[in-house]
């Protein structure tokens, strides 16, 4: 554990030198800072919103949604050279002779990726909190922390995969695509035959779509469905990274 | 201690490795010469937990390198070939982090040693990306030294380094090898023969020979060779010499000198000295020439070649 502490800490370090991380906390600010611009304007026009019953703009719209979304490109991005690069400039060579398990590896990989994502959603808090004051009866903070909780797992779901893949592919840019193609699958291809299968059959794909839950979260709803799902994919995904390492070892 | 019983590894359908039984013993420098594609590389990367064999069995610092590999990996500084660092972190960063993946107590004054050792200690803070690729062998040297390992393993530890570098870092391998087992790979003779206390002749995949550098080249001369220079036109001189009993060849040098071989423990010199003198050549030098180390492995590794 301290050792996946150790390579998490250096790799949370090297993104706050890495270009694409910054890009990537950039777009995530920008996404939110302009929709919630937006929304302070229908917030102006509030008696005018009243009047359509339109619900308050409220967290999910601003913040969770449009990360959400840009996850599907920033997580790639930000797991791609995990392992390949270290595959790549001969230092996994290095970590593979130090005494370090190859799970622990992996983890920490996972994690340092992990890590610096929360940190940027921290930034994002400040949105919420200027909107509350702006908000006449206040946010619902019920239903932003489940926001928050639905975009946190679907984070670590993501990065899970990517690391996964990484660890799979020598090239970065290889990692990147493989990881885009299944991240896009599961938020969206994979509901696609639910229409013409039978109910069960489509309620199974359903819940494999990884929108599903984190709309429901979105909502306010947290269903241990969710909670398993999300968690389940993150284990599959430091699982399956961790036996890519034990392949390479074989091969 | 490295004690390696049967290694083989094969990459796919392709051996790499065949059966290799070897040991080196602590206060002993062993050093692996071979061709590239020999299997110095696979071998190294099996005895440091990179990489299991496909068969075979390996024990390193008393433990078992598939069973018990990190404590293997604990005890064991390796210096891979390629000298693997990474760009984006200070040279300090790097130590301090390679030490704490290591669990040192004191990571900071290790790293410090370390780096002293190899000379760098004035680069510490600077990046690694600008470091020649002299400097980054050293950086990856310390990193290997880092835990004051019982085991280093160097894979072609002077490869790019300067003249005056390969004379420290042979002396900083030397002073490691007095109480550690050291075992490095080289493609470079002179260095195994002055740094090794034994050397392994390695050739596609097998030891082909096993011995101290001075007993490789006593054991391995088929024939001893001396050379003779007279006043005058050696050819006239040839055909007497060559007609000398026990003479296998002789040959004129582009340089004019005389040089001819016998079987070895029957020194013919004073016998070819008198033909020479008797025929009326005067007679400048006579002298003997050794098998340098490089005609061993040349005429090792191409025997074994036509073994295949
Ligand atoms: N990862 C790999 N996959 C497939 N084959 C490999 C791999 N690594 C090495 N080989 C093969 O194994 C054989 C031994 O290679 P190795 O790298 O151990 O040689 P070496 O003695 O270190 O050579 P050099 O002096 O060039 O460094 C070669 O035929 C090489 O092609
Ligand atoms: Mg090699």
């Amino acid at each position: 554990m301290r050792n996946a502490w150790i390579i998490a800490t250096r790799e949370y370090r090297q993104y706050f030198l890495s270009p694409v991380a910054y890009i990537v906390a950039f777009l995530i600010l920008l996404f939110a800072g302009v929709l919630f611009v937006l929304d302070m304007y229908i917030v102006q026009q509030q008696t005018l919103a009243a009047y359509y019953a339109v619900t308050p703009p409220g967290v999910a719209d601003i913040v969770i949604f449009p990360t959400a979304f840009l996850l599907l490109f920033a997580a790639p991005a930000l797991t791609m050279r995990l392992l390949s690069e270290e595959h790549r400039a001969g230092t996994l060579e290095l970590l593979l002779t130090s005494p370090l398990k190859d799970w622990e590896l992996i983890f920490g990989k996972w994690l340092g990726s992990f890590l610096y994502l929360l940190t940027v959603y921290a930034v994002t808090l400040i949105l919420p909190i200027v909107l509350n004051n702006f908000v006449s009866p206040g946010i619902d903070l019920g239903v932003m922390a489940a926001g928050y909780l639905g975009l946190i797992l679907l984070t670590a779901a993501y990065l899970a995969i990517g690391t996964a893949i990484s660890s799979f592919f020598n090239n970065q840019f290889a990692s990147f695509f493989a990881t885009l193609v299944v991240l896009l699958v599961l938020w969206w291809v994979i509901s696609w035959p639910a229409g013409i299968l039978p109910y069960n059959a489509a309620e199974f794909l359903r819940s494999l779509d990884t929108s599903t839950h984190i709309d429901s979260m979105m909502g306010g709803v947290i269903t241990l469905d969710g909670l398993v799902y999300y968690l389940s994919l993150t284990s599959l995904g430091l699982f399956l990274g961790t036996i890519a390492i034990e392949i390479r070892r074989w091969r | 201690m490295i004690r390696a019983t049967g290694l083989t590894k094969d990459y796919g359908s392709r051996r790499a490795i065949e059966n290799l039984s070897f040991e080196a013993n602590q206060g002993e420098i062993v050093g692996f010469l071979g061709p590239n594609g020999a299997g110095k590389t696979t071998t190294m990367r099996i005895l440091t937990g990179y990489m299991p064999p496909t068969y075979g069995t390996a024990q390193v610092a008393g433990f078992d390198v598939i069973e018990e590999s990190m404590e293997v990996r604990r005890r064991v500084g390796y210096l891979p070939e390629t000298a693997p660092l990474y760009n984006d972190m200070t040279v300090y960063g790097y130590l301090k982090f390679m030490a704490d993946l290591r669990h040192l107590p004191n990571a900071e004054d290790m790293a410090d040693e370390a780096l002293d050792m190899v000379g760098m200690s004035e680069r510490a803070d600077g990046y690694i990306a600008n470091l020649s690729k002299g400097m980054r062998q050293r950086i990856g040297l310390a990193q290997a030294l880092l835990h004051k390992p019982e085991v280093l393993i160097l894979d072609e530890p002077t490869i790019g380094l300067d003249p005056a570098q390969v004379v420290e870092v042979r002396k900083i391998i030397r002073e490691i090898g007095i109480q550690r087992t050291v075992l490095l790979s080289t493609h470079v003779l002179s260095e195994a023969q002055q740094l090794c206390d034994r050397v392994l002749i390695i050739n596609r995949g097998r030891i082909v020979a096993e011995d101290s550098p001075s007993n490789l080249q006593a054991r391995l001369v088929g024939a001893e060779r001396a050379t003779l220079r007279v006043k005058g036109d050696a050819d006239g001189l040839l055909r007497s010499i060559t007609k000398i009993k026990g003479i296998q060849t002789a040959v004129v040098r582009p340089d004019g000198v005389i040089e001819f071989q016998f079987a070895p423990g029957m020194d013919l010199r004073p016998e070819v000295a008198r033909t020479a003198v008797k025929a009326g050549f005067d007679l400048l030098e006579l002298g003997a020439v050794g098998m340098s180390l490089e005609e061993i492995f040349l005429e090792l590794t191409r025997d074994s070649k036509v073994g295949k």
